[in-house]
C-alpha cells in the first residue's frame, strides 16, 4: 500500500477484517547496565499471526529488550503482559513455558552434540528425568518435518552449513504451544534461497497465529515479510507502524536520524577512480582443498570487489592474500617483490592490512582497552623489543577514535563493552593505524546499522582517493555493485573471473556466478 | 560408524594393543587372570576417575578427587573404631562425598571462580583434614573387610572379579545410564559444548553444575571407601596425586580436557591402560618408580598426539 | 546513569585496575597484624652475624622459591595456559646440579647449565602446547607425571649413591647474605626487575595478553602467537630453574621424588590471589609476589600460633577461598546486599 493511502481508511480496513489479538506487550521498560542507560521507556507490542520487525542500530537496545522478553535478562523498570497477563519471568525457562521461543543470531545451539541431542536438550525428558530416545526420534523427525528439513540427525550440528543450524534452531523453538517467536538478525548468515525458504516458513507460522518478532537491519526485507515496524535508537523507541505506512526514507530518517538523501548519494554513487601502480599481486596463488589457483592484482586508488555465495571462498582468498593462509602454489608480489614465506606480520610491514569477517572470533581482543586493540597491529609490525611509548599510544588512538567516529568515552575501556558498530570501527582502526598501502576488508559493514556502514564507505572511498588499494569481500551485491570498479567473482573455492567499469551490475555477477554466461563453471 | 565413537574405539584398540604386546613380551600375561588383578587394582581409581568424566565433560575439572579417597578412609578407620559396620560407615560417608561435591560446584557458579581454584582449596581441604583426624595409618578390623575381600565371581581361564571390580563395573553402568538416558547427561554434555548456548536453550546452569561436583564427590567418596576396604586401613596420605591419575584416564578414554566431548565408557580402558603400564613394568622386574614415572609419561604423551589428530579431523565447524 | 554502589568508601576512589590489588594486600597486612596480635614480638628484627633475622625476614626468605615459580606461572597464564610440571622442573634441574657436581664441572658453568635445562624443559611445554597444539593442562601434565623419573635417572648417571653436594656458589645463592640482606632475596628481586622490564619496556607483555585473550585474532592482528607461547613456557622454565637452584642448594642435595611438592598449586594460587585470571588476560607480577607472600605469611602464621602444622592445609585453603570470594564480583554483591538495602 503506497505510503500517502488513508491510515483512516487502512485503519477502517482493519477494523473491518478483525480485532488484533494482542499476544505480548510491553510497557516502559527500563533497563541500565553500569555507565549506559539500554533502554528508556520503551514500548512494544505484539499482536497475534503477525511479524513485528525491530529495527535500531546497534546500541539501540533491541537485543536487551528481547532479552527482557525472553527471561535472559531482569528489567529494572516497567511491566510485560502476555495475553493480558502481567508476568516476571526469572529464566529463559519460564519464558519458554509460557510459550516464547528464540532464536539468537549466533545459532546458540550446540555444535558438538547431534543434531538428535540439540532438539531434545531441556524437551524431551519423561518422568524422574530419563529419555527414551525413540520416542525422542520421532519427535525429531515431526519437527523437522514441520520445516522440510531432511538430514542425518545422528551427525553433530557443527558439522552443518550456518543455514541448516539455523533452520534447526527454528525447528528447536517451535514447541507445540508456541504463541511468540523471536528471531534475531536470521538472515544474516543465509543467501537468497535460504531466506526464501524462510520466509515461506514464517508465512505458515503467521498463519497458525503465531507472533513473531523480526530483528534485522536488511531493509529489503522487512518490506518483504514485516507487518508492523518498530524502531529504536539510543534505548528509546522512535516509531512503530504499519509496513504499508512508512516509507523506505522515513524508516532511514527513523533509524539514523540523518537525511537519507545524504547517505543515498554516497551509497550509490560511484567515485572516480584512477588506477594507479600495481600494490599487490597473485599469481596462481592457491591451496588444496582451499583456493583453486588465481591471479589477482590490486592498484593503487583503486576499490576490488570480491562477490560469491557462502562458501566460495571469500574468506580464504583475502586471508590468502594477507598471508594468514599459506599458499602451496603461486607466488605474492607486494609493490613488485615477491614474498615467501608469507605471514600476517610480513605482510603488515610490507603495507597491507586486513580486517576479518568475525570480529569477536577474529578481530578484538575483548579484555584488552581499545587503545590497546588499535594499536596492536602497529606494534606487531615493529616488533616486541620497540615498544611505543604509552604517550604516542595514547594520541595515536585518539586520532582513530576521532577519525572513525567511534563512540567510547574512555580508550581504557575494554572493547568487548562496545557495541557492534563501534567495534568493528575498532577493527578497521587498527588495520589504518598500520597505515597500509592496501587494505582487505571481509564483510566490512556486517551486523552493523545503516549509520556507521554509510559512515565507513564515505572513510574508505576517501582513502581509496587518497590513493589506497582497496579489496571488499562481501555477501551484499548491491554493497559491491555500488562501490567497487572491478569485481572477482568466486564460485566453489575459485574464481571464474572479472568484471569491470560499467559492467559491474547486479544481474552480470549473477549471471557469472550461475553460468549463465558461457564460461565453464 | 558414527563418528563420536572414534575415541572410544581408538583407546579400547590402545588397551588392546598394549595387552597384547603384554602377551608377546611375558609368557601367561594373556589371561583373565592379569585381566581381573588389573581390575582389582585399579578399580578404585577408576571409579575416582568416572566421577571426574562428569566434570570435565562439562568443562570442568576437580582435583580434590585424591584427597578425598584420603580422607574418606581415615573417617572409614575412626567409625570402624568406634564400633561402625562398614557399609554404614559407607552410607554416611557417601552422604558426605555429595554433599561436599555440591558445596564446591555451588561455590563454583555462584561466585564464579574457577573450578581448578575451588576444588584445589577443597584439595587442601580434605588433605588438610585427614591429617586432623590422624598422622597415622589405622587399621580397619571389622570381619566385614574380610567377607569383602574373599568374594569374588570366577571368570573364564583362571582369573575373577573381585568385590571393588565388581562396584567398580556397576558404578560404571550407572553411569552410562546417567550420561546417555537422562536429562542431566544430556545438559552436562551441553555445558562442556557451548556453555553460554546451553544458558540460553535453558538448562539450569546452577542446578546442574551442583549435580555434577555432587555426583563426582559421590563417586571420589566410593573410591575412598572401596580403597580403604582394599587396603583394610585408612592412612591419611593415600590418593595423593589420585586426582592426576584419574584425570590422566579420563584423557586417555577419549574424553577432551575442554568438555563437550567424549564418553563415560572410555575411562574404564583409559584407567585400564594406566594400569596396564604398571604391570608391564611389575612384571619387567625392575620396579624403578622412575621406569614406571617416564613410561606413563610418554604413553600419555603418544596417546595426547594421536588423539589429538583424531580430533583435528572431527570437522566441528559447519562451512562457512 | 546506573549507581554502582560502593561499600568501602577507600575503594570508591580507585580505578579498576587498582580495584584489583585491594585484596591481596590487604589480605597480607591482615594476616600480618593477627600475628603480631597472637605473637608479641612478631615484627621484632634483629641482627645476628652480621645479618637480619625476624619472622618478617622469614616471611620474605621461605616465600622465594613460590615467588619464583609464581612469576613464570603468572607469564604463561597470560597466554590462556597453565604449567603443571614447575615441579618436576625443579626436580630436574637440581638433579642436574648434583650430577654435573660430581664430574667436576666449575661451578658457575653448573648454574649456567642448571638453568638451561630448565629452560629446556620450558621448551618442551611450548613446543607440545604452540608446536602441536595440546592443551595446556594435558601438555604439561606429561612432564608433571614423567619428570621426577627423569631426575632420578639422571640421579643414577653418578652412581645415585650419594646425591648430596657442597658448593659455595650455589649455596651462597641459596643460604648466603649480602651485608645484612640474604642473597636469595636479592637474587629474587633481580630476577622480578628482570622480568618486568621484559614484560612492561618490551612489547611482550601486550603480546602475551594479547595472545592469551585471543589467539585468533591476536595471529590476525600480526602477532606470532604461537611463537609468543613458546617464549611463555621457555621463561615459566627459566623461573622454576632458578627456584631449583634455591631449593636444592638449600638442602645440598637432590631429591627428585619429594623436592618442590605442590610448589605448582601454590604459584597457580598466587597468581590468582594476585588477581590473575585462568581464563588469560591480564599480568599482575608484582600482585602476583604478593600473593606468594601471603601464602607464605599464613604457613608462618600457623607455625607461630602453636597450631599443629596439620592444620596448615586447612587453613590456607579457608583463607584462600577467603580472598578470592572477596575478589568475586558476584560474591561482594550477595554479601553487600542486605547493607544496600539498608542505605536505600
Amino acid at each position: 500500500m503506497p505510503a500517502e493511502s488513508q491510515s483512516a481508511e487502512s485503519q477502517s480496513i482493519e477494523r473491518a477484517i478483525e480485532p488484533a489479538i494482542e499476544r505480548a506487550q510491553m510497557r516502559a521498560i527500563r533497563k541500565a547496565f553500569p555507565g549506559v542507560l539500554a533502554l528508556d521507556n520503551v514500548d512494544f507490542a505484539l499482536n497475534a499471526g503477525e511479524v513485528h520487525a525491530l529495527l535500531g542500530e546497534n546500541g539501540a537496545g533491541k537485543s536487551t529488550l528481547i532479552k527482557i522478553l525472553t527471561g535472559a535478562l531482569r528489567r529494572d523498570g516497567g511491566e510485560v503482559f502476555l495475553e493480558g497477563r502481567p508476568v516476571e519471568f526469572a529464566s529463559t525457562g519460564e519464558a519458554q513455558a509460557k510459550g516464547i521461543s528464540t532464536v539468537y543470531q549466533e545459532v546458540n545451539l550446540i555444535p558438538a552434540m547431534s543434531v538428535t541431542k540439540n532438539l531434545t536438550l531441556e524437551r524431551a525428558a519423561g518422568r524422574l528425568g530419563f529419555i527414551s530416545w525413540r520416542k525422542a526420534g520421532q519427535r525429531v523427525h515431526e519437527k523437522l518435518a514441520r520445516l522440510n528439513l531432511d538430514i542425518d540427525v545422528a551427525r553433530p550440528l557443527g558439522s552443518f552449513s550456518v543455514a541448516i543450524q539455523q533452520l534447526v534452531a527454528i525447528a528447536r523453538a517451535l514447541e507445540d504451544d508456541t504463541r511468540v517467536l523471536v528471531l534475531d538478525e536470521p538472515t544474516a548468515s543465509l543467501d537468497a534461497q535460504e531466506t526464501a525458504r524462510l520466509f515461506d516458513i514464517l508465512r505458515e507460522l503467521k498463519a497458525k497465529g503465531i507472533a513473531i518478532v523480526f530483528i534485522t537491519h536488511f531493509i529489503d526485507q522487512v518490506y518483504e515479510i514485516g507487518d508492523r515496524i518498530t524502531v529504536l535508537r539510543n534505548g528509546r523507541r522512535v516509531g512503530t507502524g504499519l509496513t504499508g505506512e512508512i516509507s523506505r526514507p522515513e524508516l532511514i530518517t527513523m533509524m539514523i536520524g540523518r537525511e537519507l538523501g545524504e547517505v543515498e548519494r554516497k551509497y550509490s554513487g560511484k567515485a572516480e577512480s584512477r588506477a594507479g601502480r600495481e600494490r599487490l599481486a597473485a599469481r596462481g596463488l592457491g591451496r588444496r582443498r582451499t583456493l583453486q589457483p588465481f591471479d589477482l592484482s590490486l592498484h593503487e586508488g583503486e576499490v576490488v570487489g570480491l562477490a560469491g555465495l557462502l562458501g566460495s571462498g571469500r574468506t580464504e582468498t583475502a586471508k590468502m592474500l594477507f598471508g594468514a593462509i599459506r599458499a602451496d602454489s603461486g607466488e605474492l608480489r607486494i609493490s613488485g617483490d615477491v614474498v615467501s614465506g608469507a605471514s600476517p606480520r610480513r605482510s603488515l610491514q610490507a603495507g597491507v592490512a586486513f580486517c576479518p569477517e568475525d570480529r569477536k572470533a577474529e578481530g578484538l581482543i575483548g579484555e584488552l582497552s581499545v587503545r590497546e586493540n588499535i594499536m596492536l597491529s602497529i606494534q606487531a609490525k615493529q616488533g616486541w623489543l620497540r615498544r611505543i611509548p604509552r604517550k604516542d599510544q595514547e594520541r595515536l588512538a585518539a586520532e582513530m577514535i576521532a577519525a572513525l567516529g567511534i563512540a567510547t568515552s574512555d580508550a581504557e575501556k575494554p572493547v568487548g563493552q562496545l557495541s557492534g558498530g563501534n567495534q568493528q570501527k575498532v577493527v578497521l582502526a587498527r588495520a589504518l593505524a598500520a597505515r597500509p598501502a592496501v587494505l582487505l576488508l571481509d564483510e566490512p559493514t556486517r551486523g552493523i546499522d545503516v549509520g556507521a556502514h554509510a559512515e565507513i564507505i564515505t572513510l574508505v572511498r576517501r582513502l581509496c582517493r587518497e590513493g589506497l588499494a582497496l579489496l571488499v569481500a562481501s555477501s551484499e551485491l548491491d554493497e559491491i555493485v555500488a562501490a567497487a570498479d572491478r569485481v572477482a567473482v568466486l564460485r566453489d573455492r575459485a574464481k571464474l573471473g572479472e568484471i569491470a567499469g560499467a559492467d559491474v551490475t547486479r544481474d552480470n555477477i549473477i549471471r557469472m556466478i550461475a553460468g549463465e554466461d558461457g564460461r565453464p563453471g | 560408524m558414527n563418528r563420536k565413537y572414534l575415541p572410544l574405539v581408538a583407546t579400547m584398540v590402545v588397551f588392546l594393543a598394549l595387552f597384547a604386546v603384554g602377551g608377546m613380551m611375558y609368557r601367561n600375561f594373556l589371561s583373565t587372570l592379569v585381566l581381573g588383578h588389573i581390575l582389582a587394582d585399579n578399580a578404585f581409581i577408576i571409579i575416582a576417575a568416572i566421577g571426574a568424566t562428569f566434570v570435565i565433560l562439562s568443562g570442568g575439572i576437580d582435583l580434590s578427587i585424591g584427597s578425598m579417597i584420603g580422607f574418606i578412609g581415615v573417617c572409614m578407620a575412626v567409625l570402624d573404631r568406634a564400633g561402625w559396620h562398614p557399609l554404614a560407615a559407607a552410607a554416611v560417608l557417601l552422604c558426605f562425598g555429595i554433599l561436599f561435591g555440591a558445596m564446591q560446584g555451588f561455590v563454583i557458579d555462584f561466585c564464579d571462580i574457577q573450578p581448578f581454584i575451588v576444588t584445589l582449596a577443597g584439595l587442601f581441604l580434605l588433605r588438610g583434614a585427614s591429617f586432623m583426624v590422624t598422622l597415622d595409618s589405622i587399621p580397619i578390623r571389622h570381619e566385614f573387610v574380610e567377607a569383602f575381600a574373599t568374594t569374588r565371581i570366577p571368570l573364564p581361564g583362571r582369573g575373577f572379579l573381585t568385590s571393588s571390580a565388581i562396584v567398580m563395573l556397576a558404578s560404571l553402568a550407572v553411569a552410562v545410564f546417567i550420561a546417555h538416558f537422562t536429562r542431566f547427561g544430556v545438559n552436562v554434555y551441553a555445558l562442556g559444548g557451548d556453555r553460554e548456548s546451553a544458558r540460553l536453550m535453558g538448562v539450569p546452569i546452577r542446578r546442574t553444575t551442583v549435580s555434577i561436583y555432587a555426583l563426582a564427590g559421590f563417586y571420589s567418596a566410593l573410591a575412598g571407601v572401596i580403597y580403604a576396604l582394599y587396603t583394610s586401613s585408612g592412612y591419611p596420605l593415600a590418593g595423593t596425586s589420585s586426582e592426576l591419575t584419574a584425570i590422566a584416564a579420563v584423557v586417555l578414554g577419549g574424553t577432551l580436557l575442554t568438555g563437550g566431548v567424549g564418553m563415560v565408557a572410555g575411562t574404564l580402558f583409559g584407567g585400564m591402560i594406566l594400569g596396564l603400564i604398571s604391570t608391564l613394568i611389575i612384571f619387567h622386574g625392575s620396579l624403578n618408580s622412575a621406569w614406571i614415572m617416564i613410561a606413563s609419561g610418554m604413553l600419555l604423551f603418544a596417546f595426547i598426539v594421536m588423539h589429538r589428530f583424531l580430533v583435528s579431523s572431527f570437522d566441528l565447524r559447519g562451512n562457512a | 546513569m546506573a549507581d554502582r554502589v560502593e561499600t568501602r568508601p577507600l575503594v570508591m576512589a580507585m580505578r579498576l585496575r587498582n580495584h584489583r590489588a585491594i585484596w591481596p594486600l590487604l589480605a597480607l597486612i591482615v594476616i600480618l597484624i593477627v600475628d603480631g596480635i597472637i605473637s608479641p614480638g612478631f615484627f621484632n628484627i634483629r641482627i645476628v652475624e652480621g645479618r637480619l633475622f625476624g619472622n618478617l625476614i622469614d616471611i620474605f626468605y621461605r616465600a622465594v622459591p613460590t615467588a619464583l615459580v609464581a612469576l613464570g606461572m603468572a607469564v604463561v597464564i597470560g597466554t590462556r595456559g597453565i604449567d603443571l610440571s614447575v615441579g618436576s622442573i625443579i626436580a630436574i634441574s637440581g638433579a642436574v646440579i648434583a650430577w654435573r657436581i660430581h664430574e667436576g664441572d666449575p661451578h658457575f658453568v653448573i648454574l649456567l647449565l642448571s638453568l638451561g635445562a630448565a629452560i629446556l624443559c620450558g621448551m618442551w611445554n611450548g613446543l607440545l602446547v604452540a608446536g602441536l597444539g595440546i592443551q595446556p593442562i594435558i601438555a604439561t601434565l606429561i612432564l608433571m607425571v614423567s619428570g621426577r623419573g627423569v631426575g632420578l635417572l639422571i640421579n643414577l648417571l653418578y652412581g645415585g649413591t650419594d646425591p648430596s653436594f657442597e658448593s659455595a656458589l650455589l649455596q651462597g645463592l641459596s643460604t648466603g647474605h649480602v651485608w645484612l640482606i640474604p642473597t636469595r632475596l636479592i637474587l629474587a628481586a633481580l630476577i622480578f626487575v628482570a622480568l618486568w622490564l621484559l614484560i612492561r619496556h618490551t612489547a611482550l607483555g601486550l603480546f602475551i595478553e594479547a595472545v592469551g585473550g585471543n589467539a585468533a585474532a591476536a595471529q590476525l592482528a600480526g602477532v606470532n602467537a604461537r611463537l609468543i607461547t613458546f617464549v611463555a613456557y621457555a621463561v615459566c622454565g627459566l623461573c622454576a630453574g632458578w627456584a631449583g637452584v634455591i631449593l636444592t642448594a638449600d638442602t645440598h642435595t637432590s631429591d627428585p621424588v619429594s623436592v618442590a611438592l605442590y610448589i605448582e598449586l601454590d604459584a597457580i594460587l598466587a597468581v590468582v590471589i594476585g588477581g590473575g585470571s585462568l581464563a588469560g588476560g591480564r599480568i599482575y607480577l608484582g600482585m602476583t609476589v604478593i600473593g606468594a607472600l601471603v601464602i607464605q605469611a599464613l604457613t608462618t602464621s600457623i607455625l607461630i600460633s602453636g597450631l599443629p602444622p596439620e592444620y596448615n592445609l586447612v587453613v590456607k585453603a579457608v583463607v584462600v577461598l577467603f580472598v578470592l570470594l572477596l575478589q568475586s564480583d558476584d560474591a561482594r554483591n550477595a554479601l553487600a546486599r542486605p547493607f544496600r538495602r539498608a542505605v536505600r
